[in-house]
């Protein structure tokens, strides 16, 4: 059997499942029930002077039948005592001493940042995560993204955490910045010993057609809210992949985080360098049992690829992210329709037609609807593949021998680019273009 | 009438007896999953009699992980294959879907069950290996889903298991009693061997246990024994011309149907007689044999009838015309049955009575008795101490399965007097883990 068990920065987890600081971690019965459940470790709800929070916390976007693809709230940190917190700390550590308990802080003084650190390490805390990710009222106090956004102000608040903590500290990043190695770079440097990412993004789910305001609405208002849940997950893999490959991060440890729901999820962000991963939406939606099918498809995956510890394979899609100007030109590949499989949607011919490159025939006049692709004017961009519901009908079948590559690198090095607006050598110059006035012929 | 003509090769017979829950595709796999909603202490695992994690395994397929789905039906149940497409889910898991509550279509549960364990099957995935051994051995009298679901959990816990089958193939009825529309031979048996490579117990066919010095023997080389023997042949009615030729019990009909397709001949006309789920499967079966006109005939009315709703509308669905509040009086023909009289019946003071001077005449050539099976009274009567109620059934305890004979354990149709697969596999289960128990964990 694989070994899940991880050593991240120095704090020991049973597996790499950690519940993120939100709701599923505002208490002590919960952190027990998830580990009970199978969950690894926990960031406890983060802690700081407590909040009042509003009736109306929460908003999201369904996509057909999904219900929460995307999630957003507009809670702030806890709104329980300190006190109240770290007794509950205490209890759980009690009860699993070698399950990972991390206490996420949100304070603003040097002096603050002091004590609520000393309070978390005597309580039994394994790690401390700082927030610096909330997009969302607390920012509008000075803490948490207002932090994340300014890296000069986030490393002096890290270095003051180091000063202060004997425990590992993770520096929680927001995802609200343009740049994320600005503010993972400023945390290496203040001496974080990991970085967790991505917090919440602003965002509004979509207006109240009825009071004209944002979702969730508060009494005929609303603000922007932070996003989560599965449509997030892209952002975060890309932010997660960005650390992980700078030379002066790359060696510190990351906590993924963002949309992850299935083992699949956590596999991809562990590829891309994680040493942990981070959930709260997919168990707010769930509740804590999903941890076994993460567990169970993580397991498989391990046993099926040969690894024996996460270590095995983490980071094993890094060398493969590169840039765009390093991509082979020459890979050509084109789709191909299984007509065995094809249902006749034609939905793959209008997405081609209306939406790609005209590379793909119907047969047209009740002469049945199953489609053709027309391989020269092909040029493998997917899409038709991507709107197929059947599985595996249209694949994309590789046309090239494969000896050759060149990338747009070595074609700028050779001289062989387009240069001018002009210029002939343009990458779509001889591809198969109809006649403008072909349009009409659709014409009802 | 006659919606199917007879079959003349086995192509035509499969024609007919096409599958009711095909395998389905990846597609419908991806869909089906998509709408499961992961229900919290799921109505459809609580309402499986074997307690399959559904809403894990569901996800499982959605994931992409199918082996790791079928990983979970297998550890919950060992014959969850053949469950997936014979279980009445009607009745059992899709019939507690949430989804029902608001009349929207409820999960596919079966078919994506069975569709994660064919693949599995399919793929040959190892999944399970015996335990390590602890020297103890078990013998088992029925290779049927009882029997074999028994077999798999003692080999993982470490012992030796011998099973004694008087069959020439494992499954009992699976292979030998279930409508051929519900599941082929072939996947019966794919499942069996799938299991037994992994788990690697020893199935002696062709060896029924008679007589009293069979079961000593068994008594003193084994450390227990398990009895999943079924129960028995359908029963005598006791009625004159019984003995004509074109009478027929419907598990032997139906046996000799799943044994041999289209060679069977099945005439014109047919009388089915009986209530319960078998004697609806012979009629239907006999319908899609090609016979013109079947009747099944019911000694109450229809809503006193034990079979299923589902499988009588699907009876119905095959030409089945029934009788209701009529019972048989005499089998008519020189030597060959030629028709049957019946008698009105009705109920008085809640007593069934015929209605003197209601008799009418079924004419046909084949008459099918569905009227239940006896039990295996006169073999279980060889053991001693061995405790059997008023129905015959034997009395277990009802967690460990354990006989009033301490070495004997027992579960599936013995015990339960007849229900369904996914009954015997997990009894099968719970007797080994009770065995276990008596044996190595006390
Ligand atoms: C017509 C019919 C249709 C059915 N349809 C369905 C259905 O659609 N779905 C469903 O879930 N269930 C169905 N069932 C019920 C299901 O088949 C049984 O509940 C199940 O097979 C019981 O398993 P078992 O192991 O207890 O007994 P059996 O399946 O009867 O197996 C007993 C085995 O023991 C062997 N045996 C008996 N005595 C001895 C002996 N002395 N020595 C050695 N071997 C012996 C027999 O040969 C047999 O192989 C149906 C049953 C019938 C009769
Ligand atoms: C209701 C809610 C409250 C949250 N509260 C906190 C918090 O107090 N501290 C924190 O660091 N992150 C908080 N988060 C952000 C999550 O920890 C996490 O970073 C984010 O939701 C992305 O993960 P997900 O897609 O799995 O939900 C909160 C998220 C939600 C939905
Ligand atoms: S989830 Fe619970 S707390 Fe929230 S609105 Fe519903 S009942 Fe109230
Ligand atoms: S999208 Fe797929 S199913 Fe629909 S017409 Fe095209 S190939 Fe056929
Ligand atoms: S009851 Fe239906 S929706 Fe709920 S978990 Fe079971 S199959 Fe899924």
């Amino acid at each position: 059997m694989p070994d899940l068990s991880i050593n991240f920065a120095g704090i020991k987890s049973p597996n790499p499942f950690w519940l993120a600081s939100a709701p599923p971690t505002n208490s002590g019965y919960q952190v027990m029930k998830a580990f009970e459940a199978g969950w690894g470790g926990a960031v406890w709800k983060t802690l700081g002077v407590p909040v009042i929070n509003v009736s109306s916390r929460y908003g999201s976007v369904n996509y057909r039948g999904t219900r929460m693809a995307g999630f957003n709230n507009i809670e702030l940190i806890t709104d329980r005592t300190l006190s109240d917190n770290l007794k509950e700390i205490e209890e759980v550590k009690k009860y699993f001493p070698d399950h990972a308990v991390i206490a996420s802080l949100m304070v603003e003084s040097k002096k603050e940042w002091e004590q609520i650190i000393k309070d978390a390490e005597n309580a039994g805390a394994d790690g401390l995560e700082l927030n610096f990710g909330c997009p969302h009222g607390m920012c509008e106090r000075g803490m948490g993204s207002a932090v994340g956004q300014e890296p000069e102000v986030l490393k002096t608040i890290v270095t003051w955490a180091k000063e202060f903590a004997t425990v590992p500290v993770i520096t929680k990043l927001t995802p609200n910045i343009s740049h994320i190695i600005d503010p993972g770079l400023a945390a290496v440097e203040g001496g974080t010993d990991a970085l967790s990412l991505i917090n919440t993004i602003k965002s509004i789910v979509g207006i109240d057609l009825d009071s004209y305001a944002p979702y969730p609405v508060v009494d005929g208002k609303g603000t922007n809210g932070g996003y989560c849940g599965p449509a997030v997950k892209p952002i975060a893999l890309e932010m997660v992949k960005e650390l992980a490959k700078h030379v002066q991060i790359k060696d510190t440890p990351i906590s993924g985080i963002g949309g992850i729901e299935s083992w699949r999820d956590v596999v991809e962000f562990i590829l891309l360098g994680a040493g942990s991963v981070q959930v709260c939406t997919a168990v707010m939606h769930y509740g804590f049992d999903i941890v076994r099918e993460m567990e169970k498809g993580l397991t498989r995956f391990m046993l099926d690829k040969g690894y024996e510890t996460i270590e095995d394979f983490r980071g094993k899609a890094l060398p493969n992210v590169t840039e765009w100007k390093h991509l082979n030109l020459k890979y050509k590949v084109i789709a191909e329709i299984d007509e065995s499989k094809c249902i006749g949607c034609d939905l793959c011919y209008i997405a081609c037609d209306d939406g790609a490159h005209q590379a793909i025939a119907i047969p047209g006049n009740g002469k049945g609807r199953i489609p053709e692709i027309i391989e020269e004017n092909c040029v493998g961009c997917n899409l038709c593949s991507l709107v197929c519901p059947v599985e595996e009908c249209i694949t994309m079948v590789r046309k090239d021998d494969g000896s050759a590559s060149k990338t747009w690198d070595e074609r700028t090095i050779a001289g062989t680019i387009p240069m001018t607006f002009d210029d002939e050598r343009a990458g779509g110059n001889g591809h198969f273009v109809p006649s403008v006035a072909d349009a009409l012929k659709h014409k009802k | 009438m006659g919606l199917y003509s007879p079959p003349k090769s086995e192509a035509e017979f499969q024609k007919n007896f096409g599958q009711k829950k095909p395998l389905m595709n990846q597609t419908e796999a991806f869909y089906e999953s998509s709408r499961c909603l992961f229900c919290y202490d799921a109505p459809c695992m609580n309402a499986c009699p074997t307690h399959i994690d559904v809403p894990l395994f569901i996800k499982q397929i959605h994931t992409g992980n199918v082996i790791g789905a079928a990983e979970t039906i297998f550890e919950a149940n060992w014959l969850g294959n053949a469950c997936g497409v014979v279980c009445p889910t009607t009745e059992l898991c899709e019939g507690s879907c949430v989804y029902d509550n608001q009349h929207v279509p409820v999960i596919q549960i079966g078919r994506l069950q069975n569709f994660a364990t064919s693949k599995a099957m399919a793929e040959d995935a190892k999944l399970f290996s015996a335990g390590e051994s602890n020297g103890k051995k078990v013998a088992i009298i029925g290779a049927g889903p009882a029997g074999l679901s028994c077999a798999c959990e003692l080999r993982t816990l470490g012992y030796e298991v011998d099973i004694f089958e008087a069959k020439s193939k494992p499954s009992g009825l699976t292979v030998y009693g279930i409508a051929p529309y519900k599941i082929t031979n072939e996947e019966v048996l794919d499942e069996i061997d799938y299991l037994q490579k992994q788990l690697g117990f020893t199935i002696h066919y062709n060896t029924a246990i008679t007589t009293k010095a069979q079961l000593e023997n068994l008594e003193n080389n084994y450390d227990a024994i398990f009895l999943g023997v079924g129960i028995g042949a359908t029963r005598q009615l006791g009625l004159e011309g019984e003995d004509k030729e074109g009478v027929i019990g419907a598990v032997e009909f139906i046996e000799e149907l799943r044994m041999k397709h289209h060679e069977v001949q099945v005439p014109e006309n047919v009388v089915v007689i009986g209530g319960g789920n078998t004697a609806i499967d012979a009629a239907s079966e006999s319908a899609k044999m090609g016979a013109k006109q079947v009747s099944l005939v019911y000694r109450r009315d229809r809503e006193r009838m034990g079979a299923y709703n589902f499988e009588y509308d699907f009876a119905i669905s095959t030409g089945v015309d029934s009788v209701f509040n009529a019972t048989p009086v005499e089998i008519l023909g020189n030597g060959k049955a030629t028709g049957v009289k019946f008698i009105k019946t009705e109920v008085v003071d809640g007593k069934l009575s015929n209605i003197e001077g209601s008799e009418f005449l079924i004419e046909c050539n084949l008459v099918i008795k569905a009227t239940g099976q006896a039990k295996q009274g006169a073999f279980l009567s060889l053991i001693d101490d061995l405790e059997l109620d008023k129905k015959s059934r034997i009395t277990v305890h009802p967690e460990t399965y354990q006989t009033t004979n301490p070495k004997y354990f027992a579960g599936g149709d013995a015990v339960n007097g007849g229900a369904e697969v996914v009954n015997g596999a997990y009894e099968g289960k719970m007797a080994a883990r009770g065995m276990h128990g008596m044996l190595v964990d006390s």
